[in-house]
């Protein structure tokens, strides 16, 4: 490989978010215990360097590192939709770790490890260099699920986590092999090319692919690879919970996305069914399933697998308008359920949890301010205007119907409309009931600002989404 | 430049929201909404007196760019048929304000916001000109009417409100699909105005008006998709329920007019004999629903059933009495119905009850509600000189000019219509006066209670004796719908 200055420029945003993370570690080492919180705010910078060093570099194509990774929109957008995710994560944790028991500096450290690994994933245009980014980013969230030690259900969620995703990973590796047999390539234009009149119906092939649809859909808790994830959310910290359920998922998507639809478009015959019926499935099960959840980090958790559900649909629809309706609809997704989860770690306080739905009961009666804004999430996530949820469902529903797939777009309201009972539910419980308890908020200037990111932002892209949808449908690459 | 009015008729309301944010006196919240919705309703006026009754283009017309990937725009515009309803909105959200002004007196702020809201959305609904602004205002108008069910609702008001959201979403979404169908196959715009000039092929008019007469007639209700209907009507505080009567209702008998019938002649001419069935239907059983019951207010909600019905029959008759006489029920429906669930809820303060065991001889009590009851319920009998005869008579003329057996079948309609109303009245009003419940000592309206009803009252006589000024907004309009339909049918009938 010959050394070429562009490998270090174009990935000059992981490098410093690398770099950044291995400094503050040991950093860490020195810092007394009263100051481990200076970590925190250390890891926003960095983040936010790697941000403004990323948008320097926008407007740029290039491929690195022998074709390995690839710096051009698309892999921008899902940056600086990660950025978002990391940013409010952390945000939401100061306070948050500082009640479970101590802030700790790997806490962030690790944070910003997952934080490259995605993005190693965003740019990754070869199989091996997806699957480098996916388990650097994996092995940092197991870690992070069994942060809070001292709590029986984080222990057992990470152990699940950590050895059902081993198994998903070996999975997805060995769809890898095969493909790489069959065609002699990982990378994806290469394999692209490979596949051009390839029959589709090769039976090796299709085991291939359906392993890699196992893989990444373990990532994105499809169903039925989606066993994990209640248990995985419920027992994970709050703020872990959070960032998980966006980040690590629009990486995953990201990937998909140029696998499937880059590389594995000639064959698209052969797996659009699969993830058709994946998608139903997914979408039917978590709406299903959040119906009858008591604990809201449970209900949350199968209400993103619905959500996984309809962004999945958007893959199947393919296409420039498939595609970046899946990166729109990531980007309002870590938005709003960020918001969400941001309104819930307020209410740990003491030891009050605050993950049962009754929790809830008259929070609009005692502070109706977070009463209002759950209330702005909750119909963002269940899709009504004027909110970005909206906006993202209907750009999907618009990629769906473009294509002709009409049944599986009526499918996707139909289960959209019975999700809503489930989120409508928690607004019922906040304003028509009256309280149980007094509720302690434990707010902060740090979680204020990033849920007033997340309700500014859901609200911009509901009702002026213009500038946020070109930007998408300029980033998608070119199919 | 010319005065964006429609956009100002639309979003003063929600400014008038935003500034209750700011609020904390409930005194003041109460004020500021009336302030806002009256001047809201002085809006309204202007736009009525300007419009222009010679033509049946879009007038108001207001049109920028909005989302340009996608070919939205921010379309407004109104002709004879939504001006009307923008009227009626804006009439009936002061009443909306007076009518909460007491029975409201927790979360005073949270509800005068809600209201507005609910304005603003709802006039938006009928000024809009592109289909996803349309669909916007749509299904923002659920969010400020499920709170108001449920948190200022009655007994019963949380499976109340979650029954009524689920129905109309579970409808709406459905259109959504619609809507994105036509996108496509109108060459990518959702321009009401484009879209229309388009022919479409059977086959996809078919689907996409199924699409849409779902979501419209879970809104309407038409039978069988009423059953929302009782318990929202039965569980909202009073304002709510002059909202659903007086606006809501007709969102879903617009949409029948501007989109069914409009977009989907062909379609809509194939279907025409089941919505026929299905409007006698909710026409006799709706009546005879009324009758069975003993709770003044579901009585009231019923006879929406059935007077929504009548509605809906005159569409479907392709003349221009029926729909110009369903169009005139419309806005009646609104006025009668409303004032009805006005006068329930005063009377609910005093004494309440709404079980009509409890009632007797209250004209001997409160003379001067019991005259406006009277009033209103003679207009909501249809009985001549009163607004709402105009449109039951040319309804029921229009549905003899096209089918015998219908508007045969609806005449029964209208006698249990006479049944249901003056016994209730007969319990009611007449009589000794019930010394069970609390009547005897109750207090008769008050100056802010009689602006209210005269208001009503004032539009009742009107209405009833010079429908001519109303009627000449429509003409134009309905002309121009009933020539699209005929050429329609013609060819329809050419193609068989």
């Amino acid at each position: 490989m010959n050394f070429d200055i562009n490998n270090i420029i174009f990935s000059m945003p992981e490098i410093i978010i690398l770099a950044g993370a291995c400094l503050l570690l040991m950093f860490d080492l020195v810092l007394p215990k009263s100051q481990k919180h200076v970590i925190a705010y250390l890891s926003l910078a960095v983040v936010i360097i790697a941000g403004a060093q990323t948008w320097m570099l926008s407007d740029n194509i290039a491929h690195i590192f022998d074709r390995m990774f690839m710096f051009d929109g698309y892999a921008l957008f899902f940056k600086f939709v990660f950025y978002i995710a990391t940013l409010l994560a952390i945000l939401l944790s100061i306070n948050y770790m500082k009640i479970e028991g101590g802030s700790y500096g790997e806490y962030y450290v690790l944070i910003l490890f997952a934080l490259s690994g995605m993005m190693i994933m965003a740019s990754g245009t070869d199989l091996l260099s997806i699957y480098v980014g996916l388990e650097l980013m994996a092995l940092s969230i197991y870690i992070l699920t069994g942060f809070t030690q001292h709590y029986g259900r984080s222990n057992e969620a990470a152990m699940k986590y950590i050895i059902l995703g081993a198994f998903s990973s070996g999975v997805l590796l060995y769809g890898i092999s095969l493909i790489y047999g069959l065609t002699g390539t990982t990378q994806l234009t290469d394999l692209a090319l490979a596949l051009k009149g390839q029959d589709s119906m090769d039976m090796s092939l299709l085991l291939a692919v359906i392993f890699l649809v196992a893989g990444f859909g373990f990532k994105v808790a499809a169903v039925p690879f989606h066993m994990w994830a209640p248990d995985v959310y419920e027992g994970a910290p709050t703020s872990i919970t959070a960032f998980m359920s966006v980040g690590p998922k629009a990486a995953a998507f990201a990937a998909i996305l140029r696998v499937f639809i880059d590389a594995l478009g000639p064959v698209a015959a052969s797996w659009e069914t699969i993830l058709a019926l994946v998608a139903v499935v997914t979408m039917a099960t978590g709406s299903l399933f959040a119906l009858v959840q008591t604990n809201i980090k449970r209900m949350l958790a199968y209400s993103s697998i619905a959500h996984a559900g309809y962004a999945l649909l958007g893959v199947v629809a393919g296409g420039r308008d498939g595609i970046s309706s899946v990166m729109l609809y990531m980007l309002i997704y870590t938005l709003m359920n960020m918001g969400i989860f941001g309104t819930i770690i307020m209410m740990r306080k003491g030891d009050f949890r605050g993950e049962n739905i009754h929790d809830y009961t008259g929070l609009s009666k005692t502070n109706k301010l977070t009463a209002f804004l759950m209330l702005i999430f909750l119909f963002s996530l269940a899709g009504i205007p004027p909110t970005g949820g909206f906006v993202g469902k209907f750009y999907i529903f618009i990629a769906l119907v473009s294509r002709g797939l009409i049944p599986l777009a009526v499918i996707a309201v139909l289960f959209s409309a019975v999700s809503a009972y489930f989120y409508i539910r928690i607004v019922m419980l906040m304003y028509m009931k009256e309280p149980t308890h007094r509720f302690d908020l434990a707010a902060t200037p740090a979680s204020g600002i990033a849920i007033a990111i997340a309700v500014i932002g859901t609200l911009v892209i509901g009702i002026l989404p213009s500038w946020f949808l070109e930007m998408a449908q300029r980033a998608a690459f070119p199919v | 430049m010319e005065l964006p009015i429609l956009s100002i008729v639309t979003f003063l309301p929600l400014l008038g929201a935003a500034v209750l944010l700011f609020i904390k006196n409930n005194t003041a919240a109460r004020w500021i909404a009336l302030g806002f919705t009256v001047v809201d309703f002085l809006v309204a006026i202007p736009i009525v007196l300007n419009f222009d009754r010679t033509t049946h283009n879009m007038q108001f017309v207001e049109h920028y760019n909005w989302i340009p990937s996608w070919n939205i725009t921010y379309h407004m515009g109104i002709d004879g048929i939504s001006v009307l309803f923008i009227f009626l909105s804006a009439l009936l959200g002061w009443i909306c304000v007076l009518a909460s002004w007491r029975s409201i007196e927790h979360k005073v702020k949270e509800f005068m916001m809600a209201l507005l809201v609910m304005q603003t959305a709802m006039i938006g609904v009928f000024c809009a000109l592109d289909f996803f602004l349309f669909y916007l205002f749509w299904e923002a108008m659920l969010i400020p009417m499920y709170l108001i069910i449920g948190v200022w609702g009655g007994k019963n008001r949380i499976y109340a409100a979650i029954k009524f959201f689920l129905y109309t979403l579970a409808g709406s979404v459905l259109m959504l699909i619609g809507i994105i169908a036509l996108y496509f196959a109108g060459g990518q715009t959702f321009d009401i105005m484009e879209l229309m000039k388009q022919n479409y092929p059977f086959a996809f008019q078919f689907w996409v008006f199924l699409a849409f007469f779902i979501a419209f007639a879970i809104k309407v209700p038409m039978f069988p998709f009423h059953t929302w209907l009782p318990d929202a009507h039965v569980e909202a505080p009073t304002a709510g329920s002059i909202i659903l009567a007086g606006v809501l209702l007709k969102m879903g008998t617009y949409g029948l007019i501007r989109f069914n019938l409009t977009l989907f002649e062909e379609a809509a001419r194939y279907f025409t004999p089941i919505v026929l069935v299905m409007s006698v239907i909710g026409i006799i059983y709706g009546g005879y629903l009324a009758l069975a019951q003993s709770d003044i207010k579901k009585l009231i909600a019923y006879s929406s059933i059935s007077h929504m019905g009548f509605v809906t029959l005159g569409l479907f008759v392709y003349n221009s009495a029926g729909v110009e006489g369903a169009i005139m029920q419309m806005l009646n429906h609104g006025i009668s119905t409303g004032a009805l669930f006005l006068c329930i809820g005063l009377i609910y303060e005093r004494t309440h009850t709404r079980e009509l065991d409890a009632y007797g001889g209250l004209a001997k009590v409160v003379p001067v509600y019991t005259t406006f009851f009277t009033i209103f319920m003679l207009s909501s009998l249809a009985i001549p000189g009163t607004n709402s005869f105009i449109g039951e008579f040319l309804i029921l003329v229009g549905a003899f000019g096209y089918s015998k057996l219908a508007g045969g079948l609806s005449i029964i309609g209208a006698m249990l219509g006479a049944v249901y109303l003056l016994s209730m009245y007969k319990r009611f009003a007449l009589g000794e006066v019930n010394h069970k419940g609390h009547i005897h000592d109750a207090r008769d309206v008050n100056t802010r209670e009689f602006i209210a009803m005269a208001a009503l009252a004032i539009f009742v006589f009107w209405i009833g004796v010079n429908a001519t000024p109303f009627m000449e907004l429509l003409h134009p309009s309905v002309n121009h719908l009933l020539e699209q339909l005929n050429a329609a049918g013609s060819m329809a009938a050419y193609i068989k």
